[in-house]
């Protein structure tokens, strides 16, 4: 019975971490991006779309939370009996996203305040600004992936 | 899909034509000033800046004025008026308001002089309000400030930087001038940091009490009132009503000017267009009796450009092909379809010398793994019908904005193909309405509407195989476009070595990895080759190999070195990996739309199916989804333009191309219609 409580702790941190992750990026993001707009707040639309670049690790961390939970007869259902076994590798399932997550999330963060530079001197560079963040939302996504894989994969 | 050929176009007309020359290019629109010349006896340059410095005053002046106008007389403009584009002036209306430019230009004038006044008005008021500030604690006060005293009495005002009491100061007195008689305090007003005395004492003895005073560290106010604090007040009071009335003036009087904003912002533009005449001209060689100018035409028009001049101002004029080493700025020209992506190749980088415009390739592409990742049906078609409205709403909408818009609305004519393939429609919103409001009894796994092709969410290994799929598509068509440059430039050995070679490795090993057993693990697809294929593959692999090994470095005459260089290029399988397991983002982005929506949906059927439920149901859906759509779509957009960017771009592509930029109209308010064109 207690390999929920394993299981339930995976969830939590696949939550939590990337969260945490994300609300530090998006903030040193938006720090970046209100500099910009008081000089110039034309550049208001460019600038927020950079912002919430890094917010996206925490959307996947609620994504694998809740392809879990109902897994887990948690959401609005009876909890299901798990071994101590099966709870444990729901949470390794979840680790992925969890970590990697979270500091891709705060690199993604500073990479987005410094792309928010590039608009402000160079707006017409507003593409090219966009693709850095990108580049490191990619580790994310490989994490979520293989999250989703292998928690789709565990049989319960 | 094409860069548009250009050519060299001279022109050599009379001096006393230059201006309407200049004024017809710039009204054509379709030449780029392009010269190098160095002045000498014959050749001259113009000394403009004096003509271009006005009209750049005056540009200054009148959009200033415009600016004034909209601070106080706003324009109610909807959220959309910036789709809305410049409007169309009749050519007629356009002369007719230069030629009044005199009078309008006195207008802007005084528009800027009320400006100013107002400004000037403002800080007299904030300089009295400060005086005020500075009487306040002296208000109780009822003799003037800079009352001297009787004949034997003097009255001392100041002070004291602390919060005392009256028993407080005669106790101060007492200590520091005990001798002192017949002293009268009065503590006019007191604060937590200042007590404001009023304290009368006999003239002899004046000094001694002040000394007395200052010791506890009393200080003299720094402005003495002639009245009775109480009435100054009621003056400034007074002084700043009628300020303020003045100011209300000066703004009705610039209000009452807000109908020639029209005519301000075309006259702008007028000057606006003049300043950049004159800009060229004072780069022009031009000899007693002629100018020349000389710049890059796009092919298509030039014929056209050179018959007009010659007929109407006989100007001599001449096209040339570009010169091979010569750096000719790039033009677009693709359908209608594939234009609306030359902004996202434009925030690349524009084809480079030698380089084709991939756009159409690319345009295809995008729309296909734009729908890939928001695929759902329903923001599809929110997507598509918004964007729809707008181009059908705002036919004058700057090019490049139309552009775009067109763009996203075929991703959400793709967006609406994928999604009803995988079946997402809000995600599960019909079957979470259904069997929540409905009573609908549905198995697990079991939709309402089901997907067309199969739901990535019930089988998530076989939507990465096809997104690895697509992926192994766009690439290997990137690859192939290199080859075609390579053929176009008649570089044979390159189309060879650097793509054959690689197709046939990349092959070779597709072909050896399908029917493998790792392949089998994770796809649970069994897939068998005739034993011939299987050998073709290895065939395949081991030539490409061998050949990339031998033949990458062939630009090194030292074998060693040749075949360290082919090694370091057949590393690049690695990076070939890499690309392709980039691709898995299509199935985690459309996972995500599908999931996030069913989050929505979820969290709405909470409350049960009764009138609250229903009432909380709506509320989550439209907050929910709007949510949804934002951020998948931003989602989708960013990542599409990086499988653009990174991954097909890098096969062929490298950009660095300049934009061409025509001398023409730049206006910032106004078009300006004429019935000739060409």
């Amino acid at each position: 019975m207690s390999g929920i409580v394993w299981a339930l702790f995976g969830v939590v941190l696949a939550v939590v971490l990337p969260g945490m992750g994300s609300a530090y990026g998006v903030g040193i993001a938006g720090q970046a991006a209100s500099g910009v707009v008081t000089e110039d707040p034309s550049k208001f639309a460019k600038v927020l779309i950079i912002q919430l670049l890094p917010g996206t690790q925490g959307i996947y961390g609620l994504l694998v939370a809740f392809i879990t939970l109902p897994k887990l007869g948690l959401l609005g259902g009876t909890p299901v009996d798990l071994s101590i076994e099966t709870g444990l590798l729901i949470l390794c399932a979840c680790l992925p996203i969890a970590v990697v997550g979270l500091i891709s999330a705060r690199h993604q963060g500073k990479t987005s305040a410094a792309a928010i530079g590039i608009v402000a001197k160079k707006p017409d560079q507003f593409g090219k600004a966009m693709l850095f963040p990108a580049m490191v939302e990619t580790y994310a996504i490989l994490a979520l992936l293989v999250s989703i894989l292998a928690v789709f994969g565990i049989p319960v | 899909m094409a860069v548009l050929k250009m050519q060299r176009i001279n022109i050599c007309g009379l001096k006393k034509n230059r201006k309407a020359i200049l004024e017809r290019l710039q009204y054509l629109g379709t030449l780029e000033p392009n010269m190098d010349w160095e002045e000498d006896d014959f050749l001259h340059n113009m000394d403009t800046s004096g003509a271009k410095v006005t009209f750049e005053k005056h540009t200054n002046l009148t959009e200033r004025a415009v600016e004034i106008l909209e601070k106080y007389e706003p324009i109610k403009a909807s959220m959309f008026a910036g789709l809305a584009g410049k409007p169309l002036i009749d050519k007629m209306d356009y002369d007719k308001i230069v030629k009044m430019q005199d009078t309008y230009i006195i207008i802007a004038n005084r528009i800027i002089e009320l400006e100013k006044e107002i400004a000037e008005q403002r800080a007299e008021i904030i300089k009295l309000e400060n005086q005020m500030e500075v009487l306040i604690p002296w208000l109780p006060l009822d003799i003037p400030m800079n009352y001297r005293g009787t004949r034997l009495t003097v009255v001392l005002l100041g002070t004291l930087p602390e919060e005392v009491s009256l028993a407080g100061v005669y106790a101060m007195l007492a200590e520091k001038a005990p001798e002192a008689e017949a002293v009268d305090v009065e503590i006019v007003s007191s604060s937590r940091d200042y007590t404001y005395l009023a304290v009368a004492c006999l003239k002899t003895q004046a000094g001694e009490v002040e000394e007395a005073l200052r010791s506890f560290g009393f200080a003299k106010p720094a402005y003495f009132t002639k009245e009775k604090p109480a009435d100054v007040k009621v003056r400034i009071e007074q002084n700043i009503k009628e300020i303020q009335t003045r100011i209300q003036d000066l703004e009705v009087e610039i209000r009452g000017m807000a109908r020639e904003r029209e005519y301000l912002k075309i006259l702008s533009d007028y000057y606006r267009m003049r300043a950049e005449k004159y800009q060229l001209l004072g780069t022009l060689p031009q000899t007693h009796n002629t100018f020349l100018i000389s710049g890059y035409v796009p092919e298509k028009d030039a014929q056209k450009v050179a018959d007009d001049l010659v007929e109407r101002f006989g100007a001599m004029v001449e096209l040339e092909d570009i010169k091979v080493e010569e750096e000719a700025p790039v033009l677009l020209k693709n359908n209608k379809f594939s234009e609306s992506a030359e902004g996202v190749l434009a925030a690349f980088g524009l084809p480079g010398k030698g380089e084709i415009d991939p756009t159409a390739v690319m345009s295809f592409f995008y729309v296909f793994l734009f729908g890939l990742m928001l695929s759902d049906a329903a923001y599809g078609l929110i997507v598509m019908i918004a964007c729809g409205l707008m181009l059908y709403k705002f036919p004058g909408m700057g090019i490049s904005m139309r552009k775009s818009i067109t763009l996203f609305f075929w991703c959400g004519v793709s967006t609406l193909f994928w999604g009803i393939m995988f079946g997402g429609y809000f995600g599960d919103a019909i079957d979470v309405f259904a069997t929540t409001f409905l009573g609908v009894e549905l198995a697990e796994g079991q939709s309402l509407i089901p997907p067309v092709w199969f739901d990535p969410l019930n089988d998530p290994t076989r939507m990465l195989i096809y997104s690895m799929l697509f992926g192994v598509i766009h690439l290997l068509t990137g690859l192939g476009m290199k080859g075609y440059m390579c053929i176009r430039d008649k570089k044979y050995m390159d189309f060879l070595c650097d793509v054959v070679l690689w197709y046939l490795l990349l092959f070779g090993l597709l072909i050896m990895l399908l029917p493998s057993s790792i392949f089998r693990s994770i796809s649970n697809m069994e897939i068998v080759f005739p034993a011939a294929v299987n050998l073709l593959g290895k065939v395949f692999a081991i030539v490409g190999a061998l050949g990339i090994l031998l033949m990458s470095g062939r630009s090194s005459k030292s074998i060693g070195k040749r075949i360290a260089l082919g090694a370091y290029d057949l590393y690049n399988l690695t990076g070939w990996l890499s690309d392709i397991l980039s691709y898995s983002r299509l199935l985690a982005l459309g996972l995500a739309t599908g999931v996030i929506a069913s989050v929505f949906n979820k969290m709405g059927s909470m409350a049960g199916s009764g009138i609250l439920g229903l009432i909380l149901f709506v509320l989550v859906f439209i907050i929910g989804h709007t949510f949804g759509i934002a951020i998948n779509l931003l989602g989708a957009y960013v990542h599409t333009c990086r499988l653009q960017y990174v991954e097909f771009f890098g096969k062929f592509y490298e950009g660095g191309g300049r934009e061409f930029k025509p001398f023409k109209e730049n206006t910032k308010y106004v078009d300006i219609k004429e019935e000739n064109y060409l």
